[in-house]
């Protein structure tokens, strides 16, 4: 599958996978955070600004605080995730799938500011592209990834036909490859349907409608529809 | 086995499991480790038996829960606070001593160099700043105002404290983390930063204005100077571990770093705090007689100094 996925061991012994989430996730997020952070300090200086200098001082340390312990706060204490990663259903993790420290969220979000040079933003999303783990500049020395809160969901309304079991056994990938093709199948015109599953003779030993209707059963096999 | 078996067979756990999972409560002495080997013992079972991987998932959901939940970072918040300002900052600092004193060296050289240039020729300030920002500058300092070093006329001290928290700490997190681009930000800000506050320095004391500057700075300086100066050594810290990994990768050496160096921040950052509030609250007052402020910034001078020399000594606790 072209997912990205990070990979970690556990001292138990046991690979544990995550999804890493990408750029737009990432961008939409960041912008529901900054509209958020705006309208609260907004909403400061025009309580405050009744105090007169006083408050436009009040509402300065407000603005500090936004600006730089918010994401930190939020990150440590609501489970890795801003408010705009929430809404986004991603969160921050150590590389090790462990939850954020607070450090390496302190860390993270200081380097922000070398992330947004020299223009919105282009350093870190340079860096976001050139690593495996889509990085930006405070990830990487934080030690951090943003991976999506949900594991993938297998799509669960397939068509539905006889379980037929495949001649081989079928690596996890391979089953998502099949039963994610399943799903895709509604958007597909009935001869593309036929062509695509031309491909997989190897597996059904037909073609045709016939080595159609059998992925379309191996499918629902492994989707336990049995 | 088929895979249903084996599901049906240890649903129960599961259950189990993601009920502990669910709950708020405290998961030390309950099931929950027991279960949480189970089912990553499940999940490498179900991984190297090519199960759905419908199944997998959802052990491998369950198993990062688990994990994150278990291996979740303890608190004591404050013990560690408490603990890293009597030992752990001042033994850091001793620790780097090295980049500290070249951090020193690159903020109050040209600090001096400059200052001394700008005092014995005042028209040299021009070339570092604009001349409406020289005249801000004179008139910040004049006498006769209700504050000084601040440009408004009916500056409020809560207004001044906000500016300079969000200002200088600003400024000095910036410094820091210029230093990921192998540490040549910070040398641009320490070293900026250096440049202007020597060039007013020496261009007000020329001026004659020396005692109103001076008894203004002399106090929240200790603070904030020494600040600057941990907050560049933080950066060229983050540098080194571009220039010279020593026995890690880049990238290895880049989070090894940076987890010192932002304790170097907070540090900073707390230094930072204190210099803003003397100098909203202390530093601009005018009730304050000159030679008290003198008096006040030597000992706090003196305080930070002795702090960074001797706290945290004849302890082997880290921080």
């Amino acid at each position: 599958m072209l997912d990205s996925v990070l990979a970690i061991e556990t001292p138990e012994g046991v690979t544990l996978s995550l999804r890493l989430a990408g750029l737009i996730p990432r961008v939409a997020a960041y912008i529901i955070d900054q509209l958020i952070r705006f309208a609260l300090l907004f909403a400061c200086f025009m309580v405050l600004s009744s105090l007169r200098e006083a408050g436009i001082g009040m509402a300065l340390l407000i603005g500090f605080l936004l600006e730089w312990w918010y994401p930190v706060i939020f990150e440590v204490y609501g489970n890795g995730a801003t408010p705009g990663k929430r809404v986004q259903g991603i969160c921050v993790m150590q590389v090790d799938g462990l939850p954020v420290s607070f450090q390496s969220s302190l860390v993270r979000n200081l380097l922000r500011f070398a992330d947004l040079l020299p223009i919105g933003h282009s350093l870190g999303i340079l860096s976001m592209a050139k690593t495996r783990n889509y990085q930006r500049l405070g990830d990487m020395v934080a030690g951090t990834v943003v991976v999506w809160r949900e594991t993938a969901r297998l799509p669960t309304d397939i068509l539905e036909a006889a379980a037929v079991e495949p001649p081989v056994k079928l690596t996890p990938d391979e089953q998502r490859t099949l039963i994610t093709f399943v799903e895709r199948l509604k958007k597909l015109n009935p001869e593309r349907q036929i062509e695509l599953s031309d491909l997989m003779q190897p597996l059904t030993h037909a073609i045709g409608a016939e080595g159609l209707h059998k992925l379309v059963g191996m499918a629902n096999f492994l989707e336990g529809n049995r | 086995m088929t895979p249903q078996e084996f599901a049906r067979r240890h649903e129960q756990e599961w259950q189990q499991f993601e009920a502990l999972l669910n709950s708020k409560k405290k998961v030390a002495n309950t099931d929950f480790p027991r279960l949480y080997r189970q089912v990553c013992a499940h999940l490498a079972l179900a991984r190297s038996r090519q199960y759905p991987v419908g199944l997998i998932d959802r052990l491998n959901e369950m198993a990062l829960g688990g994990q994150q939940r278990l291996y979740q970072h303890q608190g004591g918040l404050w013990t560690a606070c408490l603990l890293y300002i009597s030992h752990g900052f001042p033994t850091l600092i001793r620790q780097h001593a090295r980049l500290f004193w070249i951090s020193t060296l690159l903020f109050y050289g040209p600090l001096l160099a400059i200052g001394i240039a700008v005092w014995r020729e005042p028209t040299l300030i021009y070339s570092v700043m604009p001349a409406d920002q020289v005249a801000k500058f004179h008139s910040m300092y004049e006498s006769g105002h209700q504050h000084i070093g601040y440009a408004g006329e009916d500056g409020s001290r809560v207004m001044m404290f906000g500016f300079y928290v969000k200002n200088n700490t600003g400024i000095g997190f910036q410094t820091f983390a210029g230093g990921v681009f192998a540490g040549v930000g910070s040398l641009f800000y320490v070293v900026y930063n250096g440049i202007s506050i020597g060039a007013v320095g020496g261009y007000l004391i020329r001026q004659g204005l020396a005692e109103n500057f001076l008894s203004f700075v002399v106090t929240h300086s200790a603070f904030e100077l020494t600040a600057i100066v941990i907050s560049g050594m933080a950066g060229f810290m983050l540098g080194l571990a571009l220039i010279a990994p020593g026995q890690r990768s880049r990238r290895d050496a880049l989070v090894y770093r940076g987890q010192h160096a932002v304790k170097l921040v907070y540090g900073a950052a707390g230094m930072f705090f204190i210099a803003a509030a003397f100098e909203g609250f202390w530093s601009a007052s005018t009730l304050i007689p000159t030679n008290a402020k003198f008096a006040v910034g030597g000992i706090m001078w003196m305080l930070v100094i002795s702090y960074f020399l001797l706290a945290g000594r004849g302890s082997s606790r880290e921080a």
